[in-house]
């Protein structure tokens, strides 16, 4: 990775630089990050089917960022839940629901909007605390008890919707595309939410816990620590993210139907994204920067697939592949450490 | 049996617990359990036993595995509500219903395995849920310095800085966070479960000078340890339990080490160690090393004959684990030669090592000797089983012929249990290392190492294995033995090795001193070699 470090022209500078990245915390996949960055740019060369690369137009760019906005956001309550050593396969649901729910009753009326958003934020924490509890309290596996909170909250989505229903007013739309400048707005929430959840994870006692929690359950119960209370607002947070994300697809979307979350992959891909930023699949280590790298680096990809005009099965292929490889490339990595 | 033993202390209140701490006769126990009992499914754990703990003593709780002990510590910690029975803190009776109540009423435990993080910080563990904060955001600075007040109370502010991650320090630095954590609650009581079983001897020390200052503090401390060596020298008092009773509570000063063994076995145990090897039952070299070395260690040679035991001493670091997983092929030699039975070969995996007869009872047997939630007989055909090519006979084994003889292997080494079809997890560590045993029996492993086989046994079962590991070299095999405990390398050695800083000091004969081991694992110049050929 540090030899990418533009600086590193003699061993001794590439020794500095390495000990410099070690110590910086800058997470590893940062590394992945930039490699993928140049890979793209170089594939775009050799292979883009328009003339010019992609790194020089600005609407290609924005859109790498605002790909990231809707995996992005709920990725980093997804970090949140793992990081306290549980998982939330029912994200997916949670955005359909949200994206249904907010355009049946916006229904079109910009009048609607804040009260229809409070109320999805709402559902979304009511969601959060049964997942919680179910994890943190009666200690039910994460991956169960989640997974099936989704299916109940698809199968209530499907009882009741079958497609589109309503519609986002306009005035709402300007969520996802509406710029300060030349900075989309959701960009800008994407950006708000990463600082938060580093500044949660990082500065309050909360995020210690959470780390402790993930940790070792039995050090944080020993400790004195309401390990399941942890836990249950973890699981808040992660579904009040799905919540967030959801709004900004029905806002992309105009209308929600039941399917967009699930279509979307967010529950695994969150997942993804999570692991390949660094955060342990077992929980107490990783971060929301290294997620958000994970984020930007399947955006990346996608672009850069549309770029060289790579067909959408191919993508799914070569997606699961760098998967693989970041993740083994970790564990490569720590291995190396410890010996 | 044992009631000569007891001192006036134990059954009244009015005499006086002993020097350095010696309270006056007026002084009252800081803690004192009347009448416990505590009933788990198909054990009895605690049968109506009664204790005090007084300020400023250091008080062990001895006994074999499955005694009591450490239920009665986890009852003292809050962790186990007693079924009858009460505690007194301070005189006033108490009810503890999680560990965090305990801790904050000031009784604090350390576990043997550290409740610590290894990815936080040394300021984040110590301070783990009452971090000093402002409207939910810790103050770093406040925590640091809190921290640093913590560890100087121990004089240990300049062996540890509070931002270290944790797992990056040693054991023995971990169990010094682990001990300011517990003083940073301003704990009255500290409750510590085997203390010195993860800690090499000079780290032993340190330990005990901290101890000292925490019983100068008055603080009463109270410690399980199968040590008796330990025992004799960090505690005033001592409580030996027995099946969940207690047998006494005495002054360290007024038994001796044979005493309290009697007590905690109900009978006497006159020969701790098997014979030694006759010279004419040694035979030919069955591995060999030349100048090998590797990361850590460097120019080992070293003969291991069939037929003997030589055990392996040193200190935690000196590279005694390193070359048993270097023969071992774990982690294997880069440098220099191997030899097994005369050819040259070494290991790079340990299946090769297997394959070739060897055998490895590693220090840890929770974690790379068993799979705790398998039967007994799948874990001691494991290993046999990965060794059969033919699938087709993996299966038909299987089903019939291993089961035999797993029950065979099991019998002689003679695990106790009540069907082989019981969880590994569910067995006394004793048990449990049988059945390491049992699994390289199955492969007939002609040079074994073993690294620790003792470890967090109880006495009895501890002769027990020391009968079987000397039965196998009687039986022709190789036997490297490692331990932390000089006692065990003294009597059950038939040469000693000593390594120091990754290579080895000194040889010594049977039957060599403490004090000559030390000299050698100390990295003091070579006192003197004997020749082994």
């Amino acid at each position: 990775m540090t030899a990418i470090t533009p600086t590193a022209s003699s061993p001794s500078l590439l020794a500095r630089a390495r000990a410099w990245l070690r110590d910086s915390q800058i997470p590893p996949v940062y590394g992945i990050l930039v490699i993928i960055f140049i890979a793209a740019i170089l594939l775009d060369a050799v292979f883009g089917i328009d003339d010019q690369l992609f790194i020089f137009n600005q609407t290609i760019l924005t859109n790498i960022l605002v790909r990231s906005v809707a995996l992005g956001i709920v990725a980093v309550g997804q970090t949140f839940v793992m990081l306290g050593a549980s998982i939330d396969l029912s994200v997916a649901y949670m955005i359909s629901v949200t994206a249904v729910g907010a355009s049946y009753l916006m229904a079109g009326d910009p009048g609607r909007v804040w009260w229809t958003v409070l109320v999805l934020f709402g559902v979304g924490l009511l969601v959060g605390l049964v997942n919680g509890l179910l994890v943190g309290r009666l200690k039910i596996n994460a991956l169960i008890a989640t997974l099936g909170i989704g299916l109940i909250l698809r199968g209530l989505l499907n009882a009741t919707f079958e497609n589109f229903a309503g519609s986002v007013p306009a005035s709402f739309q300007s969520f996802a595309y509406d710029t300060i400048g030349p900075l989309p707005i959701s960009v800008l929430v994407l950006f708000l939410v990463v600082l938060a959840g580093w500044f949660v994870l990082r500065r309050t006692k909360y995020g210690a816990h959470l780390y402790a929690v993930g940790g070792s359950e039995e050090v944080a119960r020993l400790s004195g620590l309401r390990t399941g209370r942890v836990l249950v607002v973890a699981h808040m947070i992660c579904s009040a993210t799905a919540v967030l994300t959801g709004l900004f697809v029905v806002s992309r979307l105009r209308a929600g139907a039941p399917w967009v979350g699930t279509d979307g992959l967010y529950d695994l891909e969150s997942i993804a994204a999570t692991v390949i930023g660094g955060t342990a699949l077992s929980g107490g280590k990783g971060g929301v920067w290294g997620t958000l790298a994970g984020v930007l680096i399947f955006s990346i990809l996608d672009t850069m697939f549309n770029q060289i005009g790579i067909d959408a099965y191919m993508k799914q292929i070569l997606r699961g592949a760098i998967i693989i490889l970041a993740v083994g490339f970790y564990t490569f990595r720590s291995r190396a450490e410890q010996g | 049996m044992a009631e000569s033993f007891l001192t006036e202390a134990t059954t009244t209140t009015t005499a006086a617990p002993p020097p350095p701490a010696a309270p006056a006769a007026d002084i009252a126990p800081v803690l004192a359990v009347q009448g416990i009992s505590k009933q788990f499914p198909g054990v009895l754990a605690l049968d109506n036993v009664s204790v005090e703990f007084y300020p400023g003593e250091v008080h062990a709780v001895v006994g074999e595995n499955g005694a009591g002990k450490s239920t009665l510590m986890k009852v003292l910690a809050g962790a186990y509500r007693p079924d009858s029975g009460t505690i007194l803190f301070d005189g006033a009776p108490v009810v503890f219903n999680h560990p965090s109540e305990a801790q904050r009423a000031g009784i604090s435990i350390i576990y043997q395995e550290f409740n610590l993080l290894p990815e936080r910080t040394v300021m984040e563990n110590i301070f783990l849920g009452r971090e000093p904060h402002r409207m939910g955001l810790i103050d770093y600075g406040k925590l640091e310095e809190n921290t640093r007040a913590v560890l100087k109370r121990l004089e240990a502010e300049n062996l540890i800085s509070p931002t270290t991650v944790l797992g990056t320090l040693s054991v023995a630095q971990q169990q010094v966070v682990e001990i300011a954590k517990a003083l940073s609650y301003d704990a009255k009581v500290l409750i510590m479960d085997e203390p010195t079983a993860a800690l090499a001897s000079q780290e032993v020390a340190v330990l005990t000078t901290l101890v000292r200052r925490l019983q100068a503090r008055g603080i009463a401390v109270i410690f399980i340890s199968h040590r008796l060596i330990e025992v004799f020298e960090l505690a005033q008092r001592v409580t030996v339990l027995k099946d969940g009773q207690k047998v006494g509570t005495a002054l360290t000063k007024e038994l001796s080490m044979g005493k309290v063994v009697e007590m905690m076995v109900g009978r006497v145990l006159s020969d701790y160690f098997p014979e030694r090897a006759r010279p004419e039952d040694i035979g030919e070299v069955a591995l060999r090393l030349r100048g090998a070395g590797n990361e850590a260690l460097r120019d080992i040679d070293l003969e291991l004959r069939a037929g003997e035991i030589v055990g392996v001493a040193g200190l935690q670091g000196s590279g005694r684990t390193a070359l048993a997983q270097a023969i071992f092929g774990v982690e294997p030699f880069r440098a220099g030669a191997m030899e097994i039975d005369g050819r040259p070969q070494l290991f790079h995996t340990p299946r090769q090592a297997i394959r070739n007869r060897f055998g490895y009872v590693t220090e840890d047997r929770k974690h790379e000797g068993l799979t705790l939630k398998q039967p007994i007989n799948d874990n001691i055909m494991l290993t046999l089983r990965s060794l059969q090519r033919k699938l087709t006979r993996a299966f038909r084994n299987g089903t019939g012929g291993d089961r035999d003889l797993a029950l065979e292997l099991a019998q002689r080494v003679d695990v106790r249990a009540p069907s082989m079809e019981r969880e590994v997890q569910f067995l006394s560590g004793g048990n449990q290392q049988k059945v390491v045993l049992a699994k390289w029996l199955a492969t007939g492993a002609s040079v074994l190492i073993f690294d620790e086989p003792t470890r967090g046994i109880d006495v009895e079962a501890k002769a027990s294995i020391h009968e079987r590991i000397r039965e196998l070299a009687r039986a022709g095999a190789a036997v490297l033995m490692i331990s932390s405990e000089l006692p065990e390398v003294i009597g059950m050695s038939d040469r000693i090795i000593v390594m120091w800083d990754g290579t080895i000091a000194g040889h010594l004969p049977a039957g060599s001193s403490e004090a000559e081991i030390m000299h050698l694992a100390t990295g003091q110049s070579e006192l003197r070699v004997t020749s082994d050929e």
